[in-house]
């Protein structure tokens, strides 16, 4: 059980680091490379890394199912959301200009809010099929 | 600023004119404008919610009040194009044909008519049997799932951009293929996987065709390849004649026409009954639609079709369909699978309309789409019942069914009149008008071929008739009776339906001839 005291502190040290790495792919995904979809596999293996190491119940003690598959629905419904905001303002649906004190900033915020929901449903889904796999014949 | 302004954001428009400093000027919400894309959303975000609520009597609610409110926006959408004409709407204020365009004309809005009605008519239809066939942990998903092909399949319908049409139709086919491997029989696993080889095949298909598209046009706006594909034609044919092919085949796999139709028995006889009654009547019209688009309004409206040996392809596949799956459909014990075989030969039917490409056959092709539509949703409804009650659809252990499920086969016996086309039923209007554009065309074969294979279908159709009312009632067959009511209200409603829109023409056949005149007009600009 002790052999890999390696393998496990160096996890536990550079799991922040990961997440850290996702979201700063997901606040450059509007102006750089990167964006909501890289960001989310990045977090994901974040979980899968501390599933490989720590066992899948240690992993599910943090990131339960249930949290898992909540989080698949929800990214859909902020994204979608994100467009019906844009009718509160008269304007057409995913309109982000409308968004912000002006064009530029409302699009800025815009694809933000829309990233957000993308990166929470792929974390999401990359988790819940990794579960999946792990859990196939317990 | 940032807060203030996400606070203004999650109040309502009078409040966010209230926060200051808005450079734009908020104006109210019209519903009336925004129906083009409320018809997309309101189903995709109850997707998602009745996929966060997990439980399967809510979802059940929840995709009620969605199927039911969809139906108004589309009958809307119609009226709104009967008085202005088209509509098109820019998805994120992006101006077409740069941006994503939704444009709805007198076409689509009829297909989107008959998914959102069919939709809404089989939702009741699916409280008692998802109970038996779905476990309760997996129930509001199947229900999300639902939402989301009807999603796709309305997406596929109403936006105007070849690129997006891809987008929907692997949204509402990855769909799909899970609404038909949560059937409760072990088969249905290998048929989803079938399904989705071919399926994937066929939106590569058509995906490399819209690239060819897009190489010799540089648009992806459907309105505007019509506009430019004329003057790429003639500078050079090959990519355009590549991108026909490519696209005709990869939605041919979609809409199940024969030879391509290996896919579609076994996924409609092993999905849940609740799905093979909704992707029955929806999905391959839907496909249809994408032809009928592609074929009259893209590249019709640049090429002569009728030089390109394209149009006997098409007439040799359809008739090869309407005979060939009938005579399979003669040979099959599974009443489900028998149906699905019917359904290929009435695809036939369709796409010879499309092969006429004239007025009254492309109007029999339409006007089929929703005859069809209703006569096979209440075919397989009734089936469904049966299932539900009896545990089995083969035909040799249903003897005398008739007489324990007298409504049910009342029905039954309803909607195979209508694939016979005895007149007074839907069917009948769809093959009037084939058969006259057949004549129009001065194909007469054609026109007697159409009745030739018709008798087929009297002898698929009487064969279980005869089973259901003249044998003895079986073992399986004491344990029948008439489904619950909720059940019994969708199969009424979809019989009802076939008889209507067999005896009332008014209406579905004007609607029809208009699709038609604009379809065979080429794009209206």
């Amino acid at each position: 059980m002790k052999l890999d005291l390696i393998l496990r502190v160096t996890t536990k040290a550079i799991l922040p680091f990961i997440l850290l790495f996702a979201l700063y792919v997901h606040f450059h995904g509007d102006y750089g490379p990167g964006g909501g979809f890289q960001a989310g596999v990045i977090a994901a293996g974040m979980v899968i890394l501390y599933s490989i190491v720590f066992g899948v119940e240690a992993a599910q003690r943090v990131i339960s199912q249930r949290l898992v598959a909540t989080m698949v629905p929800l990214g859909v419904l902020i994204y979608g959301a994100t467009g019906v905001i844009s009718f509160l303002y008269g304007a057409n649906y995913l309109d982000y200009g409308v968004l912000g004190h002006d064009s530029k900033h409302g699009h800025h915020l815009g694809i933000l809010l829309v990233e957000s929901g993308v990166i929470i449903t792929v974390a999401g889904t990359m988790t819940a099929i990794f579960y999946a796999f792990v859990q196939r014949g317990r | 600023m940032s807060v203030g302004l996400l606070t203004s954001v999650a109040l309502a428009a009078g409040a966010a004119q209230a926060a200051g400093g808005h450079a734009v000027a908020a104006k109210p919400f019209i519903l009336t404008e925004h129906l083009p894309i409320l018809i997309v959303v309101i189903p995709l975000l109850a997707a998602a919610l009745t996929a966060m609520l997990r439980n399967g009597r809510v979802a059940w609610a929840i995709s009620l009040a969605v199927s039911w409110i969809l139906p108004i926006l589309a009958v809307m959408l119609i009226l709104q194009v009967e008085e202005k004409g088209i509509i098109s709407y820019a998805l994120g204020g992006w101006a077409p044909p740069v941006g994503i365009e939704y444009r709805v004309d007198i076409v689509n809005a009829f297909v989107l008519l008959i998914v959102s009605v069919v939709g809404a008519i089989a939702m009741p239809y699916a409280l008692r049997t998802v109970e038996l066939d779905i476990d309760e942990p997996q129930r509001a998903w199947f229900y999300a799932i639902y939402l989301l092909a009807l999603t796709g399949l309305l997406g596929m319908t109403i936006t105007g951009d070849a690129f997006n049409i891809f987008v929907f139709m692997e949204v509402s086919s990855l769909a799909m293929y899970v609404m038909i491997a949560m059937g409760r029989d072990r088969r249905a696993l290998i048929a989803a996987y079938q399904y989705l080889i071919m399926g994937t095949i066929g939106a590569t298909f058509y995906v490399i065709g819209v690239g060819f598209l897009y190489v010799v046009t540089g648009s992806l706006n459907m309105a505007d390849i019509a506009l430019r594909i004329g003057p790429a034609f003639a500078e050079s044919s090959p990519p355009v004649m590549a991108a026909l092919a490519f696209i005709v085949v990869g939605i041919s796999l979609k809409l199940a026409l024969f030879p391509l139709h290996v896919w579609l028995p076994n996924a409609y006889a092993f999905a849940p009954k609740f799905a093979t009654v909704f992707l029955a009547a929806t999905a391959t019209k839907v496909a249809v639609y994408i032809l009928l688009r592609f074929y009259f309004s893209i590249f019709g409206s640049a090429i002569s079709l009728t030089d390109l040996p394209i149009t006997e392809m098409l007439l040799i596949l359809s008739i090869a369909a309407m005979f060939i799956a009938s005579v399979m459909a003669i040979y099959e014990d599974n009443i489900e699978r028998m149906l699905a075989f019917s359904s290929v030969a009435q695809i036939g039917y369709i796409t010879l309309g499309i092969a006429l490409a004239n007025k009254s056959g492309v109007a029999g092709s339409v006007v089929h789409l929703m005859n069809h539509a209703a006569m096979k949703a209440a075919l397989f409804a009734a089936i469904g019942a049966i299932l539900y009650r009896v545990g089995t659809a083969r035909m040799s252990e249903l003897g005398g069914i008739g007489r324990t499920m007298p409504l049910t086969m009342a029905a039954f016996v309803i909607g195979g009149l209508s694939i016979i086309g005895v007149p007074g039923t839907a069917g009948f209007i769809s093959k009037w008008y084939l058969g006259v554009g057949a004549i129009e065309h001065g194909w007469w074969v054609v026109a007697f071929l159409i009745v030739a294979s018709s008798l087929i279908s009297i002898i698929y159709i009487g064969r279980f008739v005869e089973v259901a009312y003249f044998q003895p009632v079986s073992e399986a067959s004491e344990k029948g009776s008439d489904p619950p009511f909720s059940m019994m209200l969708s199969i009424v409603v979809f019989t009802a339906l076939t008889i209507y829109l067999g005896l009332d023409t008014a209406w579905s056949g004007q609607l029809a001839e208009k699709v038609a005149a604009v379809l065979v007009g080429g794009l209206a600009q």
